[in-house]
């Protein structure tokens, strides 16, 4: 277990307060003149050593990201936007740091916003998080009024300023190029990338979108260095994550852990294990709802690290841990989340929004055990028609976790699976659109 | 994306109060000078909350000229948004989170109790008219799971009775104590806590 002089969120759990005071008491905002004096460059090589890969579910190399931006100031300004929207169902991560760590996040943003120039930062806050933002507000203006931010932020040269810009219930505004719209005040629907949002981002400008999480944990990898951070966890998957552990287990809970560790130890010593027994479980979907399922025999030796869940073909994502156990109707948990999907979908791209509603369709009517036999391919290759022929990558996240139950539970489906197909059952559905397939002559 | 109806009882005029207005022009700041598009979601969320949760057409009028936008562009960003609401809801908005993690902790029973002291059906106003319940998607409070969302204010780890507690409580029109039923005040563990024990007993 990661001893707590190693954590870095020492505030998780609110124990020590939020407020200015108590965050500088616990070693924030400490020597941050000296970090940026030490250069843009320096903390670009730092953080790349350090291996910090992005929080917020891709979990690409921050360095490189931070890189991409262009390395002079030109006729176009730069932005830092950091992404909040947290929406990925079994995620609950950045709420924590938004209410109890927020002068993390913004010691994070000045350093940031040094390293690739930009003068203005977003926080882009999904708008249900209302009281949450309204404490990193009152966090910001208290750093405004310890000259940590604003003109000269902090002593350094550097002139920054935050702002706060709420979401409306749209979880295709976590997508990067989703957010940027959102923020024109447009409709959230990705762009087609490239060009890249480095390059050509909000307003047009070079901007670079970061997770919350990634930049609240900057400064403390800046102040403690790279060695530090990347001797914790596995080599390319370094540091230290916050992980949520939702479902049925016995007590719910976020903790700060070393990446790497077992998911089996996260569940049962953490969460106080799973309700019922370890024999009990069902499933764990390892990282939000758009990870494939994970069944119960991989869970048992599984480390939870980007690259050893690529290897069972799921992924860390958010780290948002959903454990199931066999009370409850795998195939319902995921209709439920196929139907999250097809609320969401921004429409843009027609697999998608078709297809989402088709998948949600079929599940529900496996989970009520009324679907055919053939349906259970269908489903198969209608989520493979959806992953990767879509702008964003809410086509993958959509239809990862139908690929997932369909890897592991097939045979629970087939069991079900037992109906009839309708065009043999010729009673006249009236509106059933493929109505003249029932009569004889065209079947 | 979702669909939505937008009322077809319609006030003829909708105007920012005197104390919005400064909020309004707080958002507009917040954004380069050329780019007051920007504020439109802000300004559409200060118009929902004057107006007892919903959004006039009126409103969307108003705030397209303030923000010197077409009508239909002000018009699209409100119905693609799900939290932008455009026919009335009760004064006391219920929303309850139904996705996978809230479910398999019990989000039924909270659902089966706004069904029984609200209304039968989402987005119909109770019996006095004050409040009105719908599903929503994730809340992004799974660790609390099952939980709901009234008005601005999270209310989590609920069950069956302290959901009725608190619907009683709202209409009676008295506005309940937010946050964990457990009186969890973080999402640390409730029991068997092992990590930044030190801290905690400094």
């Amino acid at each position: 277990m990661l001893k707590d002089k190693d954590r870095i969120f020492k505030n998780l759990y609110n124990d020590l307060g939020w407020d200015m005071e108590s965050s500088t008491k616990r070693g924030d905002w400490y020597q941050t003149k000296d970090i940026i004096s030490k250069g843009k460059e320096f903390i670009v090589k730092e953080i790349k050593e350090s291996e910090l890969r992005g929080r917020g579910g891709a979990g690409f190399p921050t360095g490189l990201k931070l890189s991409f931006a262009p390395k002079t100031l030109g006729s176009r300004p730069h932005y830092l936007v950091i992404n909040a929207d947290e929406s990925e169902p079994g995620t609950c991560k950045d709420r924590d740091i938004l209410r109890f760590e927020p002068q993390k996040l913004i010691e994070g943003c000045l350093i940031a916003s040094y390293a690739i120039s930009a003068h203005t930062c977003y926080i882009y806050i999904r708008g249900e998080y209302f009281r949450e933002g309204q404490r990193l507000q009152q966090a910001i203006n208290e750093a405004y009024k310890k000259k940590f931010l604003g003109k000269n932020a902090c002593d350094s040269g550097w002139d920054l300023d935050i702002y706060i810009h709420y979401g409306a219930g749209a979880y295709i505004c976590g997508e990067e190029t989703a957010l940027l719209e959102s923020i024109e005040g447009k409709k959230g629907q990705p762009r087609l990338k490239p060009p890249f949002p480095a390059l050509v981002g909000l307003y047009g400008c070079p901007t670079i979108v970061n997770n919350v999480e990634t930049i609240a944990v900057l400064p403390t990898i800046l102040r403690k260095g790279a060695k530090w951070f990347s001797s914790l966890g596995k080599p390319k998957n370094t540091g230290t994550k916050i992980f949520c552990i939702s479902g049925n287990v016995n007590n719910p809970c976020n903790v700060e852990e070393e990446m790497g560790i077992p998911l089996k130890e996260l569940i049962e010593k953490h969460a106080g294990g799973v309700v019922g027994g370890w024999n009990n479980l069902q499933a764990v979907i390892p990282g939000g709802s758009s990870m494939p399922l994970l069944p119960k025999n991989i869970c048992e030796t599984i480390t939870m690290d980007f690259d050893s869940l690529i290897k069972v073909k799921s992924g860390l994502g958010t780290a948002g841990i959903v454990v199931i156990n066999k009370d409850q109707d795998i195939i319902r948990c995921i209709a439920r989340i196929a139907k999250f999907y097809k609320h969401e979908s921004c429409g843009q791209c027609t697999p998608c929004r078709e297809g989402c509603g088709w998948m949600w369709r079929i599940l529900e009517r496996m989970a009520d055990g009324e679907s055919t036999y053939q349906e259970i391919d269908l489903l198969q290759d209608v989520t493979k028609q959806i992953e990767g022929h879509t702008i964003c990558a809410f086509g993958e996240g959509s239809s990862w976790p139908v690929q997932g139950l369909l890897r592991h539970f097939r045979k629970e489906i087939e069991k079900r699976s037992h109906e009839e197909p309708l065009i043999k059952k010729k009673n006249n559905v009236p509106y059933l659109i493929d109505q003249h397939l029932l009569e004889k002559d065209n079947a | 994306m979702s669909t939505k109806k937008v009322s077809k009882i319609q006030p003829e005029l909708f105007e920012f109060t005197k104390e919005n207005l400064g909020k309004v022009k707080v958002e507009i700041s917040k954004y380069p000078k050329e780019r007051k598009q920007s504020a439109v979601m802000a300004l559409l969320n200060i118009a929902q909350i004057q107006n007892d949760n919903w959004i006039t057409l009126a409103a969307i009028k108003n705030i397209a000229e303030i923000l010197v936008m077409p009508y239909i562009k002000v018009y699209e960003v409100a119905t693609f948004y799900s939290m932008f609401n455009l026919s009335p809801v009760g004064k006391y908005f219920v929303q309850v989170c139904t996705t996978t993690p809230c479910m398999i902790r019990g989000a039924k029973q909270i659902t089966d109790a706004c069904k029984k002291y609200i209304s039968q059906k989402q987005n119909e106003l109770s019996e006095n008219k004050i409040c009105s319940w719908i599903e929503v998607e994730c809340l992004g409070a799974c660790v609390n799971a099952p939980m709901m969302q009234i008005n601005q204010d999270y209310f989590e780890d609920l069950d069956g009775d302290k959901t009725e507690e608190i619907l009683k409580k709202i209409l009676n029109n008295d506005f309940p104590e937010p946050g964990s039923s457990k009186k969890r005040t973080s999402n640390a563990p409730e029991k068997g806590r092992l990590t930044l024990l030190e801290v905690k007993n400094a």
